[in-house]
């Protein structure tokens, strides 16, 4: 594996995006008392680094021609990406307390009306094959455009994502990286159907594969830069992420798909949220 | 997930589907749970607990949940399998069409968040789903107003030989029936007779349509109300019966009115020559927003008070 140097005033400053990311989904989910908590505070790190690292893409413009797309396949991830764009200046402050309330930009699963969002998620596995697509087009564009298509290990039950990982590696889309989400839960608690050894999976479907820890930045940025690549091979990286992370309580918690949280708790959440940073 | 729920100032009772499978599961060893990823939220959680061996979680992958419930069928189970109407109906169409329903496998398919009773967004709302399953041969369609009758046509549905498609009302269910509720598989019930309009309804919406009548009827309208809880087979002699004896008819139901209950009315008065007006309640030819489902089924026409101001205006 071809080893990449990171300068650390650039991993500290994603770090620091990170966490403010995580500041914004607190304040989401405390609006209305609950939300998708769990899987917003693990993703952060990565999101962090594609916007403000990896990714070519225009706060000012986010549906510029041949931009660098991100592609959540998990509606329900929307709290993360919310806070990314917050983080971002795409969306306002104020505008988080809104996150889950009717007619709010800000679902609890994204819409086609919300701002950043390449396509409507929630009815999970149909992320990957739409990626494959965007990925053609540019390539058939001549764009150098890639596609980073999230999703998530409860995904790779649907048989449509396997559909869509044989697909990519026959067209040879070296401009489409997924990055798999594996926080080990899924709706009904702890992975119900073993999916295990999921590397192999993908290398075995004809993927440049890696696996990282998806919560430590400088492994995160790594493995993004080593994904420039084109070798006429799709890249996967699968992440193994913490639900909750940054949030000692939520971290040790039951493993939760949909957290709810007493309104009298978030005070602590938020201060143990800035512990931990200090630490 | 958090944003669903069942209104209602009546008693409720607790998971009448599973409380029903459960029971079923200790008198009958064939009876089989499934689910794909949504057991806590379709209520099989009882029976997987009294019927561990008897229970199986297929991972979110409702392809194949539908195709291997249609294996068991053929190994003599009876299996119920369990998600929600989008992902049952949209996903999996083609597998029930065909391992069920063309090969009338014994199939119970259990599907959750019916119609707008979710806040969820058009990924989750299955405002489509019961006219889909109506189109496909030899399937029965069940949409069951309230926790009573979940309990029997669970029991009916489980004693039927053959594939059924029924939607589920989960949680805190009401409870709108007596325990003598006389569900038949294929059989409407008259609920109430009246000479001035006649409401035709079926699901969580006959509910709203005997409050509506009761309410109306101190008004001074004389209103009735036909429950049609089977969609397929479709009592059409009970329909044609019931407007002949109205002025008017109101249909209701949790459901995009093109290609639900109204079309089939339509249908089904056209075809007896019986000339009345029709007026339908129900949901329209959009995918709807994400919110509180209250003010969602307020929004569209799906509240008591928005269905007596259809009835009365047909009434004029
Ligand atoms: C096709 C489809 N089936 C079922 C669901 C219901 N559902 C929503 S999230 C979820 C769990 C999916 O697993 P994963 O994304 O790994 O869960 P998480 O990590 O968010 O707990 C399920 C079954 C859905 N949204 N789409």
């Amino acid at each position: 594996m071809q080893s990449v140097e990171v300068d650390q005033a650039v991993l500290d400053g994603l770090r620091a995006r990170a966490l403010n990311m995580r500041r914004h989904m607190v304040r989401m989910a405390r609006g209305p008392g609950q939300g998708y908590l769990g899987q917003g505070l693990a993703i952060a790190d990565a999101l962090a680094a594609l916007y403000f690292h990896e990714m070519r893409w225009s706060p000012a413009d986010l549906q510029r021609e041949g931009r660098d797309r991100f592609i959540l396949s998990t509606g329900h991830y929307s709290i993360a990406l919310w806070a990314v764009l917050a983080e971002a200046g795409v969306i306002p402050l104020t505008e988080l307390n809104t996150y889950g309330a009717s007619d709010s930009r800000l679902a609890m699963s994204t819409l086609d009306t919300s701002p950043g969002v390449e396509m409507i998620g929630g009815s999970l596995g149909q992320g990957l094959g739409q990626a494959i697509g965007m990925a053609m087009g540019e390539r058939m564009r001549g764009t150098n455009a890639r596609m980073f298509c999230e999703l998530s290990d409860g995904e790779l039950q649907e048989g449509a994502t396997w559909e869509a990982a044989m697909a990519a590696s026959h067209f040879g889309l070296d401009n489409l990286v997924a990055l798999i989400d594996c926080n080990g839960i899924q709706a009904d608690g702890p992975i119900v159907l073993d999916m295990e050894p999921i590397r192999e999976k993908w290398s075995a479907f004809g993927w440049q594969t890696e696996e990282i820890d998806g919560n430590d930045m400088g492994s995160v940025v790594a493995a993004l830069a080593r994904c420039r690549s084109r070798r006429q091979k799709p890249h996967a990286i699968i992440l193994r992420t913490k639900p909750g992370c940054g949030i000692r309580s939520l971290e040790v918690r039951e493993k939760s798909h949909f957290i709810r949280v007493d309104s009298t708790e978030w005070d602590l959440l938020a201060a143990e949220l800035n512990q931990e940073a200090a630490q | 997930m958090g944003l669903d729920e069942q209104g209602g100032p009546r008693p409720t009772m607790d998971a009448p589907f599973g409380v029903a499978l459960t029971e079923l599961g200790t008198s009958r060893p064939n009876i089989i749970g499934l689910t794909a990823d949504l057991g806590k939220y379709t209520d099989i959680h009882p029976f997987r607990d009294a019927h561990p061996n008897r229970f199986f979680n297929v991972g979110m992958a409702e392809q194949n949940l539908v195709a291997i419930a249609a294996g068991l069928a053929r190994t003599g189970f009876v299996p119920f399998a369990t998600t929600y109407g989008v992902f049952a109906t949209r996903r999996a169409y083609d597998f029930v069409a065909i391992a069920c329903a063309h090969a009338r496998a014994n199939v119970k398919i259990i599907a959750g968040l019916p119609g707008l009773t979710t806040g969820y967004g058009g990924t989750h709302q299955a405002t489509e789903d019961t006219g889909l399953m109506c189109m496909v041969p030899d399937l029965v369609v069940i949409d069951p107003c309230d926790a009573t009758e979940t309990m029997a046509a669970t029991r009916a549905i489980a004693d039927y030989q053959g594939p059924v498609y029924m939607r589920l009302l989960r949680g805190k269910v009401p409870i709108v029936f007596e325990s003598t509720c006389n569900f038949e598989i294929g059989k409407a019930r008259l609920l109430l007779s009246g000479t001035d309009v006649g409401i035709v309804s079926t699901g969580l919406m006959t509910e709203r349509a005997l409050d509506a009548a009761m309410q109306l009827r101190k008004k001074g309208l004389s209103v009735g109300v036909l429950h049609v809880p089977t969609l397929k087979p479709l009592d059409t002699t009970a329909i044609t019966e019931f407007a002949s004896s109205v002025r008017s008819v109101v249909s209701a139901e949790n459901h995009v009115v093109r290609g639900g209950l109204a079309t089939m009315i339509a249908e089904t008065l056209f075809r007896a020559r019986l000339q009345v007006p029709l007026k339908s309640v129900g949901l329209p030819d959009r995918f709807l927003e994400c919110g509180v489902v209250a003010v969602l089924q307020e929004r569209y026409g799906l509240s008591t008070d928005r269905l007596m101001a259809e009835v009365e205006s047909a009434a004029r």
